[in-house]
């Protein structure tokens, strides 16, 4: 399986550098480009572990729809024309010493410590739109009706909240 | 070494923790919103990961696509707060909106 | 009509007084007119209490209506047995013509006060109380057992307590109504103790029970000596109630209470439930506690019969008479002539309801005018209320044709029957005594009040004769005084009905040992009728003698009154002048209020005075004492909370103050500073439960 391997380390060191990126770009909109790349990334280690329905998703929802609304954000709420894009950061030094701490001992006891049972279940299926497509209408079909109510209500209370007036906020 | 559920759950742990220094550290809310897509990033992937090598089935997925569902639902929701935010106080830096305090 | 609803008929009588009450209570600043209900109320009674009367006459003039019912039942107590309470009535003829008698006093009474109270203030409540008083009265009367008995004993007390004071703006009407409570008290307590010895000895208040133990033997804790105490005490009761001596005290000041009610209570029949009391417990009264009865009755009759003599007050004149003829009725169960005194009580209530509403009348007429030296000749002016009170002064004298000569005379055959077979002379010697002084007193009164010349020309001319409401029950009750009603025959009450069927005298209970040889035996076919061919012997015996002498005996007091006030051939002042000591004995009441002031009040009121002073200096000095100590207490306590408490709660607080200043620096409200301490913590978590 050496080119499953290269495959792997090729998207994790996208995903890991463009993210690294995202958060340390000084540039917002640089940062914006490099998260299109992690999305990537991720999308592309989704295929890798035979999820090809949330790789599609992840393209489509992140890449087509969440990027493009904090792109949108980053515009209305930088004037592009006058100010500079770019943004401060705070608290460095111990970020990155509380960070690396912090990853390190995670990924220590993700990595190391933990002694996963590792059952392959190498799926015989071709896609797995049909199961997945069976557990939303069968068992998870509350959740997924819920999850819908959900999303337009947040995109209703988005759309008014955004449009509210500042006097009003004044008050 | 071959590449098995170590190395994906190593990539996660990366992305995890570089959301949270995003969070940390930039001043723009909209990186910190950035930040925090990092963060359910890496929350996917361990699912998937997991669905993968674990005894689950494609339930793991599933959640993976809930969780996609609600960033889509979050983002929507903070941008619109960014927006108000921006209004209110003309600019989006976190650190500068010190209004929860007292 | 069966015996249920002879029952049921009783209980109705008995509790719609009590509604009366309650309704107009309740309700009388509503309806001013509310008292109409009440003697509507009374009306209804009175023809219930009517029906009861014939068809017990009538269908069950031998038999004994018995109802009752558990009421608590304690089980089988250790040490006592079965001990249970029961609650019922009893309706044999005695009842029956007492709740008559009762309905129809009261009756009269409601009537005679719907004017006589008119313009009172309180006038409703006046209705009210009248109401609760026939309620309690008719208790009495029908109950079967001891503690219902009580407890009516009680409510009537307190119901001519409350009338007696009924104008208690006069501080006299309410002493008078507090003297009259506090002395019940006193005979009450020996009826209470009376009623535990019987319960303790038997488990049961029931009278039947009671009696039926006694005749099988069982005497309480084995003697009959508790018996003969047993009765005594329950006697104590009526002593107080009956206003026998040395109890009688509170009667006469009971006056102060409104006219209708001295006729009501305290004439016709609240103190004749001390007499009734005494012809419940009839059949278990031993020798000697009859004998005491007897000496009671009889001292009671003279020393309130010399009192009348010499008192100028109308109402206390009747008062002392009234408490004279109580003694008489007392004095007649003593030697056993039950049915007589039965009688008695009858016909007295009757004559001297009559004689007190007549007095009312009197003083109606007088504007609130009591003393008969200011009055005379006042028949012309009020001649309903003069032959009225004529006829009942006829009556209590014992003038043939009367109520009273029957049941009088029945009364002296039995003393004189009794002392012709016991020996004990005195006591038919003081009830003719008594029989001479009644005639003279009570003419002496009709005398002075009704003939002669006005001696206060301005009242007399004011003076007019009462309206019809008022006039009536004068009628009513002259009229119930004459002798037809008792019996066909004017001479002789055996012939009577009244006598010879309705009441009987019971047979005796208590063993033949400790009870009156003439008491006993009989032969068994005349059980429950007299107690021995004896007794009646004897007062067959007695009858004419009696009844001679004592015509002799109330013409020659007759006689004497007319002498003295109407003829004035004898000058009752001089007689007075002669006998000074005595006169003012009598006037003075016998000092018996004055000795009671010696010998109870005032050692009383001295022991309260030192116990007041007990009280004031050393229970309130340790008191205080102890009440400055608590301050001191308190002041130290006061220091320690104020520095030491306090201090520490302050510094509590002020460390808090101090903690929150110190701390607020981490507070920066932003958000990004709170996930730093998130991850920080999240950090720490890890390394607590790692593996490592």
């Amino acid at each position: 399986m050496e080119l499953y391997d290269l495959i792997f380390y090729f998207f994790a060191i996208v995903t890991v550098v463009s993210a690294f990126m995202v958060v340390t770009s000084k540039n917002i909109v640089h940062a914006g480009f490099n998260l299109l790349f992690t999305f990537f990334g991720v999308a592309g280690i989704y295929v890798l572990l035979g999820a090809d329905f949330i790789a599609v998703v992840q393209l489509l929802v992140y890449v087509g729809g969440i990027l493009i609304l904090l792109l949108f954000g980053i515009m209305l709420t930088n004037k592009i024309t006058s100010v500079e894009l770019r943004t401060g950061t705070a608290h460095i030094i111990p970020a990155v010493i509380g960070v690396g701490i912090f990853w390190g001992a995670l990924t220590a006891i993700v990595a190391f410590k933990t002694d996963w049972v590792e059952v392959n279940t190498a799926s015989t299926e071709s896609t797995t739109i049909i199961g997945l497509g069976n557990l939303l209408l069968t068992d998870y079909v509350l959740i997924f009706e819920l999850l819908g109510i959900l999303l337009l209500v947040a995109l209703i209370g988005a759309a008014s909240f955004a449009r509210r007036e500042i006097e009003e906020l004044k008050d | 070494m071959e590449v098995g559920l170590s190395h994906f759950l190593v990539v996660s742990t990366a992305l995890l923790s570089l959301g949270i220094y995003g969070v940390i550290t930039r001043k723009n809310a909209v990186m910190v919103l950035m930040g925090i897509e990092l963060i359910l990033n890496a929350a996917n992937i361990n699912f998937v990961a997991f669905s993968k090598y674990g005894n689950f089935g494609l339930e793991g997925q599933v959640m993976a696509l809930f969780i996609i569902v609600l960033a889509a639902a979050e983002a929507a929701i903070a941008l619109a707060i960014v927006l108000n935010i921006y209004k209110t106080f003309n600019h989006v830096n976190v650190d500068e909106i010190e209004d929860l305090k007292e | 009509m069966s015996e249920s609803i002879l029952v049921t008929l009783s209980i109705v009588i008995l509790f719609l007084p009590l509604l009366g009450f309650t309704t107009v209570l309740l309700f009388n600043k509503k309806f001013p007119k509310l008292y109409l209900f009440e003697v509507g109320i009374l009306i209804g009674a009175f023809l219930l209490s009517i029906v009861v009367l014939i068809v017990k006459l009538s269908s069950y003039l031998d038999t004994e209506i018995v109802s009752s019912f558990t009421w608590i039942d304690f089980g089988d107590v250790p040490f006592l047995g079965r001990v249970s309470v029961e609650l019922g009535v009893k309706i044999d003829n005695v009842a029956a013509i007492m709740v008559v008698v009762v309905n129809l006093i009261s009756l009269l009474v409601h009537v005679y006060s719907i004017e006589y109270m008119r313009g009172d203030k309180r006038y409703n409540r006046y209705f009210a109380y009248l109401g609760i008083f026939t309620f309690s009265m008719l208790g009495i009367v029908i109950t079967h057992n001891l503690l219902m008995m009580y407890i009516f004993w009680e409510l009537v007390g307190l119901s001519s307590y409350l009338l007696i004071g009924f104008w208690y703006e006069k501080k006299s009407a309410a002493d008078a109504g507090k003297k009259a409570f506090i002395v019940n008290r006193v005979g009450d307590i020996g009826f209470f103790i009376g009623i535990l010895i019987l319960f303790t000895s038997y488990n049961t208040f029931t009278f039947d029970t009671i009696f039926e133990q006694i005749a099988a033997g069982n005497l309480p804790f084995g003697s009959s000596a508790w018996l003969t105490a047993a009765g005594i005490l329950i006697f104590m009761g009526a002593v107080g109630k009956s206003a026998q001596f040395p109890l009688h005290v509170w009667l006469p000041d009971a006056m102060e209470g409104p006219t209708p009610v001295s006729a009501l209570i305290h004439a016709a029949t609240m103190v004749a439930a001390g007499v009734y009391l005494i012809a419940r417990i009839f059949v278990m009264l031993t020798a000697d506690a009859m004998l005491v009865i007897a000496i009671v009755g009889a001292f009671t009759a003279f020393i309130a019969a010399t009192i009348a003599l010499t008192q100028n007050d109308i109402k206390k004149v009747l008062a002392y008479s009234t408490v004279s003829q109580l003694g008489y009725m007392v004095m007649s169960l003593g030697v056993g002539a039950y049915a007589f005194a039965f009688f008695h009580l009858v016909t007295h209530a009757f004559f001297k309801a009559c004689l007190f509403l007549g007095s009312g009348s009197v003083i109606h007429a007088m504007h609130h005018e009591q003393d008969i030296r200011n009055m005379g000749g006042l028949r012309k002016k009020l001649p309903i209320t003069y032959a009225s009170f004529l006829i009942s002064t006829l009556a209590i004298s014992g003038v043939p044709l009367t109520s009273g000569f029957l049941s009088k005379d029945g009364i002296l055959a039995g003393t004189y029957a009794f002392g012709s077979l016991t020996g004990h002379w005195l006591i038919p010697v003081i009830g003719f005594g008594v029989a001479l002084m009644t005639a003279f007193y009570m003419f002496r009164l009709v005398i002075i009040t009704f003939h002669g010349q006005p001696r206060d020309q301005h009242k007399y001319d004011h003076a007019h004769e009462s309206p019809f409401v008022m006039a009536m029950p004068l009628v009513v009750l002259g009229v119930l005084s004459v002798f037809i009603w008792y019996t066909p025959l004017p001479h002789s009450p055996d012939a009577g009905w009244f006598i010879s069927s309705w009441v009987k005298t019971p047979h005796t209970v208590v063993p033949a040992e400790s009870s009156f040889e003439f008491m006993v035996g009989g032969a068994a076919e005349n059980a429950g009728i007299i107690h021995s061919e004896m007794y009646t012997e004897a007062m067959h015996h007695a009858h004419y003698p009696a009844m001679f002498l004592s015509l002799i005996l109330g013409g020659l007091g007759i006689l004497l009154a007319y002498s003295m006030y109407q003829w004035k051939k004898i000058d009752p002042d001089k007689i007075a002048g002669k006998v000074p000591g005595l006169y003012k004995f009598s006037l003075n009441k016998w000092y018996i209020d004055e000795l009671y002031d010696a010998i109870f009040i005032n050692p009383t009121v001295t022991l309260s005075r030192a116990l007041a002073w007990f009280d004031n200096t050393i229970i309130d000095g340790i008191v205080n004492g102890s009440a400055s100590l608590t301050r001191f207490i308190s002041a130290l306590s006061g220091l320690f909370d104020t520095y030491i408490v306090d201090g520490l709660v302050n510094f509590t607080a002020f460390f808090s103050g101090f903690i929150g200043i110190t701390f607020k620096k981490i507070q920066t409200g932003k958000v990004q500073t709170y996930i730093v301490l998130v991850v920080f913590s999240v950090i720490l978590l890890i390394f607590i439960v790692s593996p490592f």
